[in-house]
């Protein structure tokens, strides 16, 4: 095993156990931490794939700004009132552990039938990216800026109708529970 | 099989691994807020997928499509949660089961 395959393995394992974590934790403050690990290695996984500048984006963006926002929530409406309720269908968490067992069985079927298939290869070791500049944030620029213009001023106003929708709503949320 | 460097294809089996426990989480827990938590983490599968797949054609548009996706998932954020305190200050509960005021 090679040593590039034996990090792969050993941040991938940090990766699952952290999302189950995140998913089995009683506490919503230990789950948003453990996704925070979770988002980590993912960022990791994309230096080792040459994606630099999305690296960054993934550490500053979701670590960073959504997991902020996640908890800043979880703070106000306070842990100790975020119990986890009991399930009103008793067989609920079987059958959805089962039919996720499916999936992820199809997911594997695929990804492995790909593999075999040779579709898709090892593209080379780290150093072998396929140009220098690749995964920049200049290359991305260059390539968001022209191709990519139309989607990228569409995301723009979806983050703006965001910002107003939730000032609005946060308004609203105030007035109404001020009426009452 | 080279076996210097990583198959793009365990990043794609990793990728889907993530998924599927996204997915339990969904179906499993009854807060909103871990549903939401849940879905970032099957967003953020997904944008592995697509970041591999971008480096297997050795193009820089994969990536792009999941900067964008980290984006609309930041814009899906701030107004999830804005949605979720707003419940949480009418009917003082985030259980998903609770909110059935449209129930016909």
């Amino acid at each position: 095993m090679s040593l590039e395959l034996a990090i792969f393995v050993i941040v991938g394992a940090i990766a699952v156990a952290s999302a189950l974590l995140m998913v089995i934790s009683r506490n919503a403050v230990h789950s948003a931490l453990w996704l925070i690990l979770n988002f980590a290695c993912i960022a990791f996984f994309y230096l080792t794939l040459g994606a630099t500048f999305m690296a960054l984006a993934q550490i500053t963006v979701y670590a960073g700004a959504i997991m902020v926002l996640f908890l800043f929530v979880i703070m106000m409406i306070g842990p100790q009132r975020l119990p986890e309720p009991e399930a009103p269908i008793r067989w609920q968490t079987p059958v959805t552990v089962f039919l996720a067992v499916v999936l992820g069985t199809v997911f594997l079927i695929v990804a492995f039938a790909a593999i075999l298939s040779g579709q898709v290869t090892v593209p080379g070791a780290l150093h072998d990216v396929p140009t220098q500049a690749y995964g920049s944030g200049e290359s991305i620029g260059s390539v968001l800026f022209n191709a990519y213009l139309l989607p990228f001023e569409m995301v723009s106003v979806v983050l703006l109708v965001a910002m107003i929708g939730a000032v609005v709503f946060t308004r609203n949320g105030t007035h109404s529970t001020g009426a009452e | 099989m080279d076996q210097s460097a990583v198959n793009i294809g365990l990043y794609v089996i990793l990728s889907g691994v993530l998924f599927t426990i996204g997915i339990v989480g969904v179906l499993v827990r009854r807060s909103a807020i871990m549903i939401f938590m849940a879905i970032e983490l099957m967003l953020n599968s997904a944008n592995l997928a697509l970041v591999a797949f971008a480096r297997q054609h050795g193009g820089v548009d994969g990536q792009i499509i999941a900067f964008l996706v980290m984006v609309i998932a930041a814009a899906e954020v701030a107004v999830g949660l804005t949605i979720i305190v707003a419940v949480f200050r009418r009917i003082k509960t985030v259980d998903v089961d609770k909110l059935h005021s449209l129930k016909g």
